[in-house]
């Protein structure tokens, strides 16, 4: 019997062998992929980016200081700072909505709700990331942007004011989640210094805890941010699409991604220079929602590390 | 003393305070959406029946369909799924079970956390040079579906290592202890004992796919069209001379023009309408049957989540 094992083991090994070997070359190659996916959205924006800035029409200095975006008129010019205002803007507005909802919602479900009802509230709250886009952009300007107008008359239908603000809504769970993350991993034990002498359940929350998970909520605002500045659809549908250098928030305006989509509609020949615009708006969004995940990792990286 | 009663009665007064406000604000949240769903279901239950779900999209609003739209978007999910759910647990069983601690795999973690905050139309613009122009697959079913795959790439391998992670290390050490290889442990332990949190992300990946709109408007996806994707085997369309000329290959709806259901409801919520031919009842069936799809996969991934955490005990 065990002699039989013994001659049996061997031939059942050199028989997996092959298969081990192949199973692990396998699934290294899928995990080598995801990289080929970062190199074929970095090759792909510079190809096509560094004919649209060879362009005798274009420099790099004229698109970073021009102050109008018109590539679609006969009398081109290519600043994009009329989109990155508008893109800055939206932003702004949907994070003084999202960072103090968030935040209170956030320090309310780590701090005050029970651990059975905030296991139960933090995935319905987080249904409001997940609902599309497209129907966001649709409650934009039928339902927020009507409600505004009634509230300041001669508002026109898109705006940046009811596109900030509907997608403010939406990612008000990347705050409170993210940020109620952080502070459930901050140590009972500071909560029960506090609380020895004599601090009350707020006076906690807001003194010691905020303060120990400030770099992980400062992450899920930058992390936040991010999102809203990539975020393409509610803008294109409810902020207008007229690029104009405007810190007026009733105004409309067009961001970066709303304008990638517009050119995207039309039928635009491979190769023209306003094919190449939206991929030289498309560096430019790539850069600045790139910068953004790099700190908010390194945020993350920095409380993780502290507990 | 008195002051002591003060202090402490103020601070129990602002505990309740914080309590009702932070109560007040989730609950508000969720009442706004409510509110703003409900107004949509008012909006587009009425022009959901048979005749919405079996006709082309028009001109005419009231005799436009999205059958083009949710055949489209099943046939994109279904490459999405395809290729997005094998390679990212393949890929999170890697980098989970086999990597080595070392440069390289430093690299590919840190790119899957950077591709994760990608937006999604840079996913879009990739496609657009990449599969359509150069790879010449055009702007087909297969483009939409593997922008789709790579879109939502990094949520699976992120929800398949969680999922390997939370298995405790003995199970591991038993079965290698028991004479098994490590493909043996994958697939009789780790697989199965992990199956419930794959299938969560999976869920949560694929309700994100469905509602995509700004790749697959980037990569050119039409808003008007008027056929279906030819069905394997069907009969090629006859030659001029009326001789048969054969039938379509079991996968040439691949190669195929689509359209999708969030990309219909975008072309109807930005029709400009006209008394009489009204296209916002028709965004608005188009936004239910999404918010159908995305809210009942995110309840079913929650239902999931609910019961994977209730039965294992480790």
């Amino acid at each position: 019997m065990s002699q039989a094992l013994a001659a049996a083991r061997p031939m059942a090994a050199a028989r997996l062998r092959p298969l081990e070997k192949l199973a692990e070359a396998g699934l290294l190659l899928a995990a080598v992929f995801s990289v080929c996916v970062t190199a074929g959205i970095v090759y792909v924006l510079v190809s096509e980016a560094v004919p649209f800035f060879a362009h005798p029409d274009v420099t790099v200095w004229k698109f970073l200081t021009d102050t109008q975006w018109t590539p679609l008129f006969a009398d081109k010019h290519f600043g994009i700072l009329p989109l990155v205002s508008g893109t800055l803007m939206t932003t702004a507005i949907a994070l003084l909505v999202a960072m103090p909802v968030g935040t209170v919602i956030a320090i309310w479900l780590s701090e005050f709700a029970s651990p059975r009802l905030r296991d139960t509230l933090k995935p319905v709250l987080e249904l409001l990331s997940a609902v599309p886009t497209v129907v966001y952009g649709y409650f934009a300007i039928t339902a927020v942007a009507p409600a505004m107008q009634r509230l300041y008359p001669g508002l026109p239908l898109f705006n940046m004011l009811s596109a900030g603000l509907v997608m403010g809504l939406m990612i008000i769970p990347y705050v409170s989640s993210l940020s109620e993350d952080a502070m459930r991993a901050v140590p009972m034990l500071l909560r029960e210094g506090s609380y020895g002498l004599g601090a009350n359940r707020l006076t906690t929350a807001v003194r010691v805890v905020f303060p120990a998970a400030l770099s992980g909520i400062a992450a899920s605002y930058v992390l936040a941010i991010s999102r809203a500045v990539g975020e393409t659809m509610i803008v294109a549908i409810a902020a207008g699409n007229q690029p104009k250098l405007t810190l007026d928030p009733t105004e409309g305006a067009a961001t970066i991604t709303a304008y990638i989509v517009q050119v995207s509609l039309g039928d635009l020949p491979h190769g023209s220079l306003e094919y190449q615009s939206i991929f030289a708006a498309g560096i430019a969004l790539f850069i600045m929602t790139l910068g953004f995940n790099v700190i908010g990792a390194g945020l993350r990286r920095r409380y993780r590390q502290a507990y | 003393m008195h002051d002591l009663d003060r202090i402490i009665r103020r601070g129990r007064r602002n505990d309740r305070l914080f309590n009702v406000l932070g109560a007040t604000l989730a609950v508000v949240c969720l009442t706004v959406l409510g509110v703003l769903v409900a107004q949509l279901l008012i909006a587009g239950i009425p022009r959901i029946d048979w005749q919405f779900l079996t006709s082309f999209p028009s001109r005419k609003a009231a005799r436009a369909g999205a059958l083009s739209a949710w055949v489209g978007s099943l046939l994109v999910m279904l490459i999405t799924a395809s290729t997005a759910i094998p390679l990212g647990i393949a890929a999170g069983i890697y980098l989970e079970e086999y990597a080595r601690k070392n440069w390289f795999t430093n690299l590919i973690e840190i790119n899957i956390a950077n591709l994760a905050g990608v937006p999604s139309i840079i996913y879009g613009l990739m496609a657009l040079g990449l599969l359509v122009y150069q790879f010449r697959l055009g702007q087909s079913i297969l483009t939409a579906g593997l922008t789709l795959g790579f879109l939502i790439l990094p949520v699976v391998i992120v929800a398949t290592r969680e999922s390997l992670r939370a298995i405790p290390q003995y199970m591991r050490e038993a079965a290698y202890a028991l004479g098994a290889t490590r493909l043996q442990v994958v697939r009789h332990h780790l697989l199965p004992y992990s199956a419930g949190g794959i299938a969560t992300g999976v869920i949560i990946a694929m309700s994100r796919a469905i509602g995509e709109t700004a790749p697959l408007v980037t990569i050119g996806a039409l808003t008007y069209i008027a056929f279906l994707p030819p069905a394997p085997f069907s009969p090629l369309p006859a030659g001029p001379d009326g001789a048969s000329p054969g039938m379509y290959g079991p996968f040439a709806w691949i190669m195929s023009p689509f359209t999708v259901l969030p990309i219909q409801m975008f072309a109807w919520v930005s029709r400009p309408s006209s008394p009489g031919n009204d296209f916002a009842p028709n965004a608005a069936a188009a936004g239910v049957i999404l918010i159908v799809f995305t809210l009942g996969l995110n309840a079913a991934a929650i239902f999931v989540r609910q019961r994977v955490r209730r039965r294992v005990k480790w």
